[in-house]
């Protein structure tokens, strides 16, 4: 088949970054900041016109509404284990890569453009667009991963990326305490998807001789291997592999996928791994818009999709995966209401939002797979509505330098391309028509109704009142009102470089939900879910109105409403302000018993009875040297006589044995 | 009892028993004199008893031969040589040190 320019040359869209991340990094950096700035934003900027490009040629080829077929369009030979099992990396390009391809490119480099402005004047300006383009290339090369191992390695570039850019301000305590933690939980979590990988590899070897076959291979590329997706999504691998049972009722298949969404609940932050993602708020804040909103969280979510097949065969995993979603929009959205930084509120909302798209993916099936669409859908529009609110937290934050929305208040008139762009993001994340979050949230609560997940229909629903509230609430309190702050009053409007990536994200939240997200992603045959479903777009609507309403009671006005309300909550507004005292159980948990009953009476044991055993033999040897050496005396006779003994009774000890 | 000594003719274990008793009293002496020129005798002693056990094995043993006689007088060949050496090296140590006690020279110790 012949392909179009850019789908034959889709590798040049990671390459773009990896190639800009040397140059800026070993040539530009050193020599001049600015242009680090403008070389790493200009390459971002090409990779996403040829994303753009891509998708369209993409979309000339497959016409949307019809089946689309994933294409490799470029792979080479890469790890060579033996005959029959080799790692090829590639390009993957099918619906779902596209669109993370553009959504990647497009919020990057608009936080690349941003980041010229926000960062201007800070030392370590060229390290950090460095860090950025690693961050894009890794991240690109997850998108496009062909086989398990190549999303893998990335995977773990991006996390690498992430630490790097959390940890920034490597001279702040915090900031090196929280890349720690997000490094170690998200480590913590690649094992369980290592594992994963390897029980997939496994037995994805070991049934290849029979399954593989029965698969047509494409013209042209390479022979298909065990590790590609394509064969790990196959319906006879499937069909095969569930049928080995392993333990406590689950199939290996069951086992093999909850270990891999291990993985991707640590990198999307689902309940109880997500503690790190509201202290990574100590990096830069585009970075925040960048990797912990918009594109790295959503890994875990794009992993999942990426081997639906493989959940949907095991209902196990794919319950585990909506429930687990659910119930972390849920707790993260009751935790974001009581938050006062500004972008731990926001983190908290990232994380609320992860966990809609997660049970969006739970809840759909290969038949029916509307969630599946919904949640790509909202994964799409969230990192537009994020990203900008992010964006415009980080130019509130850059004007009046506190992340404590009780110290900023009117900047309303102050700011207000800024104000007005968070608003719009508001009313998107809230759901309201006509901005992108109304379409994708309506598709991910339709998806759970026609699935007959009816609670968690009603989670979601009560999370749609929940999100509009505490948005709203730092909308109030940020914008409205009067300064409460020294810095507040002297507030001025970001500069053009600043409100430029905001005023286009501001246009892609309000219209991105217009666009026919399920003719163009879809699994297998078309899902027909076009316009709005009125039996759950009023309801939300309505949850959404309320909070707003509600927001507006408490909030829109100085008053002390919110505060009766705090205290009328008493010990439960506490517990939720403590999130849940979740860190907390977590340091119990790891400094009280792991490391004081296995970690000290380890580190005794290697201590003393392993390194005593190695310095026991080696204090033997040195002390029975230097006692033996005293026998050197230097007097010929004392040596005379041990000969002359020793050969006494030597001559004895022959004659004994022969007579 | 010269009479009793004339009669009786030495035979090969009464040879034997002398060169040994030389031998022991030559190990004695090396092991215990402390001075270099006593151990170079006592040497010596150790040397003459080696070199007469070939002379009486050669006369009880092999009466036609003559290589035990020939191995004793390279014995006796060289213990003059080295006795000659060892003296010129103690009178060297005499020069130096002003003394030969052997239990002093532990300079190979270090």
């Amino acid at each position: 088949m012949e392909h179009g320019f850019v789908i034959a040359h889709a590798w040049l869209i990671p390459a773009l970054p990896l190639v800009s991340f040397a140059l800026v990094g070993l040539f530009i950096r050193p020599l001049s900041a600015r242009w680090a700035g403008i070389v790493a934003t200009s390459s971002i900027g090409l990779a996403a016109a040829l994303a753009y490009t891509l998708a369209w040629e993409y979309w000339t080829l497959f016409p949307a509404g019809q089946h689309a077929e994933s294409l490799v369009p470029w792979s080479m030979e890469w790890l060579r284990y033996k005959e029959g099992l080799v790692v090829n990396i590639g390009v993957l390009v099918d619906p779902i890569s596209i669109v993370l391809m553009v959504v990647v490119t497009t919020v990057s480099g608009l936080v690349h453009l941003y980041s010229i402005g926000y960062m201007h004047g800070e030392t370590g300006y060229g390290r950090y667009f460095t860090y950025l383009n690693l961050f894009t290339f890794s991240m690109l090369g997850l998108v496009v991963a062909p086989n398990i191992v190549q999303m893998y390695v990335c995977w773990e570039l991006v996390g690498v990326s992430s630490f790097l850019l959390i940890g920034f301000y490597y001279d702040r305590p915090s900031a090196v305490a929280a890349s720690k933690k997000a490094f170690i939980v998200t480590r913590f979590a690649d094992l369980g998807f290592m594992v994963g990988v390897l029980v997939l590899g496994y037995w994805g070897y070991g049934l290849f001789e029979t399954v593989a076959p029965a698969l047509a291979t494409e013209p042209g590329a390479l022979p298909l291997q065990p590790f590609d997706f394509r064969y790990l999504n196959s319906p006879e691998f499937l069909a095969a592999f569930g049928s080995i049972p392993a333990f406590f009722g689950l199939s290996l298949l069951s086992v093999a996928m909850l270990l891999v969404y291990t993985g991707a609940a640590g990198k999307s932050a689902m309940f109880p791994l997500h503690i790190w993602l509201p202290d990574a708020m100590e990096g830069p804040t585009p970075v925040s818009a960048l990797i912990h909103a918009a594109t790295m969280v959503v890994a875990g979510v794009y992993l999942t999709a990426r081997l639906f097949p493989a959940f949907a065969a095991s209902e196990d995993a794919l319950l585990a995966v909506a429930y687990i979603g659910g119930f972390t929009s849920l707790f993260a959205a009751v935790i974001a209401l009581t938050q006062d930084d500004i972008k731990r509120v926001l983190a908290f909302s990232t994380l609320s939002q992860l966990g809609y798209m997660m049970m969006a993916l739970g809840v759909s099936q290969m038949a029916e797979s509307l969630g599946y669409t919904a949640s790509m859908f909202h994964l799409f529009t969230h990192a537009f509505f994020k990203a900008l609110l992010f964006l415009g937290a980080g130019a509130v934050i850059h004007a009046v330098h506190t992340n404590d929305i009780w110290q900023m208040g009117g900047l309303a008139r102050k700011m207000p391309i800024t104000h007005l762009t968070f608003l719009v993001a508001t009313l998107a994340i809230s759901g309201i028509w006509p901005f992108a979050g109304f379409f994708s949230k309506d598709e991910i609560l339709a998806a759970a109704l026609h699935g007959h997940f009816t609670v968690l229909f009603y989670v979601a629903l009560f999370v749609a009142g929940l999100t509009a509230f505490y948005m709203f609430r730092i909308y109030f309190v940020t914008f409205w009102g009067a300064h409460r702050a020294h810095g507040a009053e002297h507030a001025h409007e970001a500069p053009l470089v600043m409100t430029l990536p905001l005023m286009i994200l501001g246009v892609l939240s309000a219209v991105a939900g217009f666009v026919p997200f399920g003719q163009y992603v879809h699994m297998g045959e078309h899902v027909e879910h076009g316009g709005i479903d009125f039996a759950v777009a009023l309801p939300a609507t309505l949850a959404a109105l309320a909070g707003i309403g509600l927001s507006a009671f408490f909030y829109a006005t100085a008053s002390e409403r919110a505060a009766k309300a705090a205290r009328f909550f008493g010990r439960a507004y506490r517990v939720v302000k403590q999130k849940f005292y979740v860190d907390e159980l977590y340091l119990f948990v790891t400094k009280q018993i792991i490391f004081h009953l296995i970690a000290r009476p380890i580190a005794w044991f290697d201590r003393h009875v392993v390194d005593g055993g190695v310095n026991l033999s080696g204090w033997s040897i040195r002390t029975l040297g230097s006692e033996s050496s005293r026998l050197q005396t230097g007097q010929v006779q004392t040596y005379g006589l041990w000969f002359a003994g020793g050969s006494v009774v030597l001559l004895f000890l022959i004659w004994a044995v022969h007579v | 009892m010269t009479t009793f000594l004339a009669a009786q003719t030495p035979g090969l274990t009464h040879w034997i028993v002398l060169s040994g008793v030389l031998f022991a009293i030559g190990v004695y002496g090396l092991l215990t004199r402390r001075n270099a020129i006593g151990v170079l005798m006592s040497i010596e002693l150790m040397l003459n008893s080696a070199a007469l056990n070939f002379v009486v094995f050669n006369h009880f043993r092999a009466p036609a031969g003559v290589d035990g006689q020939i191995m004793a007088i390279f014995v006796i060949a060289v213990a003059a040589a080295e006795a000659v050496i060892a003296m010129a090296i103690f009178v060297a140590i005499y020069r130096r040190r002003g003394t030969l006690d052997v239990t002093s020279m532990d300079a190979l110790k270090d």
